[in-house]
């Protein structure tokens, strides 16, 4: 690791991304993220690779979807209304168990919405915003660095899944700075046999996620499946602070846990006994461990920047052990930490 | 006494029967391309991409490593696949409802940058998989079963000339239209897919073949009468001919 550098959030993800061995990347300018395709238009040339900016951001996946074919490590980057596009094509990259990175620097929505960072993508990224029965290994960073870290640990996870990684960040964790440690770049990277380069001395390989036979259909489903099942049972990630003696939980990701975590200290500091579960990973989801804190707490406060989404997860992980309460902004407002330390004051008040 | 072998499977196709009607010309193509491929010895070189409509199964009838596409995306399928893999032989092979309507975007981007690839484009005129619907290639007056009373033009607008679009731009190599309802046509789209192979191999940018093609099943004819068809109806108004040809 060497000194810290100053970054923004989207170039950290791309500078990742580089590190992680990516060397092929399609996009399409859109803001929050613009600043990805610009880096890779910058930097990609002098890494050997490619950057090509596509003609939409349906062209932009099914490009990712072609070098991913060949066995390269590949990536796209968009936002809101640009991830709406793409869902048919990543629920074919998953059908067709291609590996590769897709960032979605989330902005107010819905429909155009507004440019500022929001969190309301979140149904769209864990519930299968493209049709079919698939699941998308999504991972919320809340930092600058793990900006970096995540992108490069989602190359990792897609290859050794072969199925899309999804990295659900926002307008806030994308556009500002933080001092970033940067790694080794990624040395091994695994054989991919499957790859569509060529049918020399083998037989030849097909990629492909059309099954017109229902039995076969069903067969590739049981089989993506029991993959899905081995994704949650392996990458689950989250972290816990003060949960031991919590009588409220606070449950939030990505920008509203940083928000939620001084929330937390300043609460701690009034003598209230005030924990944070984040969950790094929004699928798999930390559904045991929200359980586990429900059958002990007195409630759960889950803070978003959205209408209330990722608390609908949480309340069917809770199944009624403890009362789930919400606050949240939609729309790219920033939620105030003055309003949450409110709520807690509220609810833990309500409890004595 | 002596066998000699006078006419072969080419090894750039999978032992196995399709499942195209009689009369459909996607037989004759498929093998015309595999004939090419293994003419050019670059079989185990070579990456193909199929896409939605009736050639969809093209990817298991060629004995190559092979790509299905969503509709549509095959050009930008094909991009990320030349892109990430430069020394290797890319083409698509694309309807008309798929390269013409719901492709537009990625063909003519694809063609713009002279993405060096080979795109096979099959026109018959109609929607075949899904059971014989309106293409945007469907000529005026031709019933489809969404155009049940003859496709008028001032309601569901006029056939495109895919060729002579592609050729307008600056960055194909090479953009021409075929049949292959007569043999002498067959011989003559043969030597079309292989001079947009071999432009490709030369790295002189996307190659654009072409071929008008029958749907007896959907036209309601039979495959002789289909193949008359080509003459009296598609060719007067899709034109056989080379729209553009970069010096090689």
């Amino acid at each position: 690791m060497s000194d810290k550098v100053l970054l923004k959030g989207t170039e950290a993800c791309a500078m990742g991304a580089i590190l992680a061995g990516c060397r092929h990347y399609f996009g399409y300018p859109i803001t929050p993220q613009t600043e990805i395709p610009e880096y890779f238009a910058k930097y990609m040339p002098e890494a050997g690779g490619v950057f090509l900016q596509a003609e939409s951001e349906i062209a932009a996946i099914s490009m990712v979807y072609g070098a991913a074919a060949t066995g390269r490590r590949t990536m796209t980057s968009s936002s809101g209304p640009g991830l709406s596009l793409k869902q048919e094509t990543i629920s074919t990259l998953s059908a067709a168990e291609l590996p590769c990175l897709i960032v979605n620097v989330a902005r107010g929505g819905p429909g155009l919405g507004c440019i500022q960072g929001a969190q309301s993508d979140y149904f769209q990224s864990v519930k299968g915003g493209g049709h079919g029965d698939y699941r998308l290994l999504t991972l919320a960073p809340n930092s600058v660095q793990e900006m970096m870290d995540l992108s490069i640990l989602g190359f990792e996870l897609a290859d050794k899944y072969r199925n899309p990684v999804l990295i659900l960040s926002d307008g806030v964790i994308g556009q500002m700075m933080e001092p970033v440690g940067i790694p080794e770049a990624v040395t091994f990277f695994p054989e991919k046999p499957w790859a569509a380069t060529g049918a020399k001395g083998r037989g030849k390989n097909l990629i492909n996620s059309l099954y017109l036979d229902a039995a076969r259909c069903e067969e590739h489903n049981r089989h993506l499946q029991a993959k899905f099942a081995r994704i949650a049972e392996s990458e689950l990630r989250y972290e816990e602070f003060d949960t031991e003696d919590a009588e409220l939980v606070l449950v939030a990701y990505g920008i509203s846990s940083r928000i939620a975590l001084s929330v937390k200290n300043r609460a701690r500091a009034e003598g209230l006994k005030v924990g944070l579960l984040r969950p790094i990973t929004l699928w798999p989801f930390p559904s045991e461990a929200l359980r586990k804190l429900a059958d002990r707490v007195k409630g759960l406060l889950v803070v978003e920047q959205s209408a209330g989404q990722m608390v609908e997860d949480v309340r069917l992980a809770v199944c009624g052990r403890a009362p789930v309460a919400f606050h949240g902004r939609p729309g790219g407002v920033m939620i105030q930490m003055d309003d949450v330390q409110a709520k807690v004051r509220e609810l833990l008040a309500g409890e004595a | 006494m002596e066998e000699k072998l006078v006419f072969s499977r080419p090894e750039a196709l999978v032992d196995m029967p399709t499942h195209y009607c009689p009369g459909c010309h996607h037989g004759i193509i498929h093998r015309l391309v595999a004939e090419v491929i293994d003419e050019l010895k670059v079989r185990e070189s070579t990456i193909g991409v199929a896409s939605v409509g009736c050639s969809i199964l093209a990817y298991d009838y060629f004995n190559l490593d092979m790509v299905g596409a969503l509709h549509g995306r095959a050009p930008a399928v094909a991009t990320g696949v030349k892109r990430s893999q430069p020394g290797s032989v890319v083409f698509t092979y694309q309807g008309d409802g798929d390269l013409a309507a719901i492709g537009t975007a990625e063909i003519i981007h694809a063609a713009g940058r002279g993405e060096n690839i080979t795109v096979l484009f099959i026109n018959n005129a109609i929607y075949g998989m899904t059971g014989g619907q309106m293409a945007p290639t469907t000529l005026g007056g031709q019933r489809t079963q969404t155009s049940p009373a003859g496709r008028d033009p001032k309601l569901a607008g006029n056939p495109l000339r895919m060729s002579e679009i592609i050729a307008a731009l600056s960055g194909p190599s090479y953009v021409t239209r075929t049949a292959v309802n007569k043999p002498a046509r067959i011989s003559q789209t043969r030597k079309a897919i292989k001079k947009a192979f071999e432009l490709q191999l030369a790295g002189h940018g996307l190659g654009f073949v072409e071929v008008l093609s029958t749907c007896p099943t959907n036209w309601g004819l039979s495959p002789v009468e289909a193949g008359q068809w080509v003459d009296s109806h598609m060719i007067p108004y899709y034109p056989l001919g080379v729209f553009k040809e970069v010096e090689a």
